[in-house]
């Protein structure tokens, strides 16, 4: 295999693999942003695989399995908004109870939404049809940068929503009304901000970007439904959002960098290249990295009080009568 | 006429003890509403489930066996969640003392058959601790957010153990799992599968009540989590209390995955991420962190688990288990305003005058 070949396959498997960890990953930081933390991902990402596939698969439609994934993305971080901010209970808790939940419930009714003919279990079941790759005559011919040009169109969404989330983020006021939120809710709640409000429309955006994270493996990546197949990419993206120091022109790199790490393995073991560094490690490393930076950046910011990038309001409730 | 919620004055007792049973009660109706949606009998399910768990000798012994690790590791998080230091980590610190045990039991040749369960469970306790004392640090000393950083050390430590079983400890034969421990450092067991570790944590039970409820440091525990600024002004450590916490969390932990290891398992390998750690937290949550009430939240958790195994009967799927445990949380979660909260109903009167 050539140089380039192999690069340009690397970058195609970063891409394919990080689009979903890109989605969900963005609509974390913009529920971080606010305050709330969303420990609900895998279980929520995993429901918009289930919910994708299993609408694709029933009705044919691959663009209603995306909204029913988005769809169910909402409405299980609305449960985690309703019990976070009006009934203020633990965030950490509820976020986990929210993958327990949505995890168990995935499996559960993937063994209930299948065909008859397999005993209603859409395991290992597989769609006629995905989101497939489309390349753009020229440009998908470049060596390596190529692989850019030649992605599903979820991918190529991302490339248009990823400035637009950065713009938003830091030069709209709606994008200022939510970093208020997340820095200082009381000051914003002063200044005549609904701080619930923004906090439940904010959780619920990232729910629908998670659900369609959640579809990108099971409507695009790999067409097929298997139990637990989000394989603990929703912690990930929980560790991707420290990684991108909040900042949602920043998600990109956290993704291409661990998509990366993962893809290199297959890419160098289907190159025939035996593994100095053993799999598991590399399994690892989004999180062992993620935590070295978590701790020098928190360490460094204690010692020359500099503005550390995590929301200071980050976890904590919010009412207008907290004194 | 708007509902609104109100600061009781004290911590209402009655709703402590009521919130709970209540939304157990609300999350098996919800769940017969999941069973209604697939066209499931809910309490052919629930009767099948019960069955599952108690139904035989066998079957409650199953499920007493599963329940000490998580009783264990509801304890564990527990200790941490009482000063408010959001401990997500008992399952790495779980993994962690597996391999703190396996490592004596395949290394530590010197040590004599007597004494290697009792040194393999006490370097796997240190493991664990250890694994739980270093987020301690982290937050004590430079204020690292103890969430993100438990939780990002339990894939690290997941991801080490599986390279572990598969590669570098690895039993000459088969292709994953260390060689079994030495049979006579195996924890006995005492009734069928039931094993001499209930002891270990119904003793831990009592000894915890102690420490929490009686002595000068659990009251100081207590107070850090009650409230910071108060606890600093008492001349309390904050931040030696928080490393303790976590080295006695991490190690509490770590016992659950030794006692499992040395009665169950009797090797390192794939599934000893089996979950425990992240049942620990239900249990302490629905508990309300009191060690006695964590018995009776352990069992029906370790009773959701092998009462689901039980469904293949009915051709349903044992992912139902997991739905239950997840649902049981969130009506808790819900209710759990009204110990600290009361409703009030604000008329439009009433808000004029005010």
């Amino acid at each position: 295999m050539n140089f380039f070949d192999f690069f340009t396959r690397l970058l195609a498997a970063t891409l394919a693999m990080g689009t979903s960890l890109t989605y969900a990953t963005l609509g974390e930081v913009f529920t971080e942003k606010t305050g709330v933390l969303n420990l609900g991902m895998e279980g929520t990402m995993l429901m918009g695989a289930l919910a994708g596939f299993a609408t694709a698969f029933n009705t044919g439609s691959l663009f209603l399995g995306l909204l029913m994934a988005m769809f169910v993305g909402a409405i299980l971080s609305l449960l985690h908004a309703f019990l976070c901010i009006t009934m203020r209970a633990n965030q950490v808790v509820s976020g986990l109870a929210i993958t327990m939940f949505g995890t168990g419930l995935a499996n559960f009714l993937g063994q209930r939404l299948g065909p008859a003919t397999n005993r209603f279990n859409l395991t290992g079941m597989n769609l006629s049809s995905k989101f497939d790759n489309i390349s753009i005559p020229l440009l998908s011919d470049i060596p390596i940068i190529g692989a850019l040009f030649n992605v599903s169109i979820l991918t190529y969404a991302l490339y248009f929503l990823l400035p637009f989330a950065w713009f938003f983020m830091y030069k709209t006021k709606y994008g200022m009304v939510v970093r208020a939120v997340g820095e200082n809710p009381k000051t914003a709640a002063s200044m005549g901000i609904s701080v619930s409000k923004i906090r439940y429309l904010y959780t619920t955006l990232g729910g629908v970007f998670a659900g369609l994270g959640g579809a990108c493996l099971s409507l695009s990546f790999i067409p097929s439904w298997n139990e637990g197949m989000t394989g603990g990419k929703g912690w990930i993206v929980i560790a991707l959002v420290i990684f991108s120091t909040w900042n949602p022109g920043r998600v990109v790199i956290g993704t291409l960098v661990f998509g990366g790490i993962t893809s290199l393995q297959f890419s160098l073991q289907a190159a025939g290249f035996r593994m100095v560094i053993p799999a598991q490690f590399l399994g690892f490393s989004p999180y062992l990295i993620t935590l070295l930076v978590l701790s020098i950046m928190t360490i460094v910011n204690q010692k020359k009080k500099g503005s550390f990038a995590s929301p200071a309001a980050l976890g904590t409730s919010f009412a207008i009568d907290d004194k | 006429m708007r509902l609104g919620l109100e600061k009781r004055d004290y911590r209402s007792k009655r709703m402590v003890v009521l919130v709970p049973i209540i939304s157990l009660l609300i999350s098996f109706i919800l769940g017969a509403l999941v069973l209604a949606l697939v066209k499931a009998n809910p309490i052919q399910t629930y009767s099948a489930m019960i069955r599952g768990a108690f139904g035989s000798q066998t079957r409650t012994q199953y499920t007493i066996a599963k329940a000490i690790p998580m009783l264990l590791c509801g304890l564990a998080v527990g200790v941490a969640f009482r000063l408010k230091f959001w401990n997500i980590g008992a399952e790495g610190q779980y993994v962690s003392g597996v391999i703190g045990i396996t490592w004596v039991m395949q290394f530590w040749t010197f040590v004599p058959d007597a004494l290697l369960l009792a040194v393999g469970m006490l370097v796997g306790i240190l493991f664990g601790a250890l694994w739980g004392g270093i987020p301690g640090v982290l937050k004590a000393q430079w204020g690292v957010d103890e969430t993100l950083t438990t939780l990002m050390m339990n894939y690290i430590i997941i991801g080490y153990a599986e390279y572990l079983y598969i590669t570098a400890w690895k039993a000459p034969r088969g292709n994953m799992g260390t060689i079994l421990y030495p049979e006579a450092a195996w924890l006995p067991r005492i009734w069928g599968r039931v094993h001499a570790g209930i002891y270990f944590a119904l003793i831990l039970v009592v000894i915890l009540w102690f420490v929490l409820y009686k002595t000068r440091w659990g009251f100081e525990l207590n107070m850090i989590g009650k409230n910071q600024r108060a606890a600093r002004c008492q001349g309390v450590s904050i931040r030696k209390n928080i490393i303790l916490a976590m080295l006695l969390s991490g190690g509490i932990a770590g016992l659950a995955g030794v006692i499992d290891s040395a009665a169950i398992t009797h090797q390192l390998t794939k599934g000893v991420n089996s979950g425990y750690g992240f049942t620990g937290i239900i249990v302490a949550w629905m508990s309300g962190l009191n060690p006695f009430a964590s018995i009776i939240v352990a069992l029906i958790m370790a009773a959701l688990e092998t009462g689901s195994d039980a469904l293949q009967i009915l051709r349903l799927p044992s992912a139902m288990g997991e739905v239950m445990q997840g649902l049981i949380l969130i009506p808790l979660l819900a209710g759990s305003v009204f110990t600290d909260y009361k409703l009030v109903v604000h008329t439009k009167h009433k808000e004029a005058t005010a």
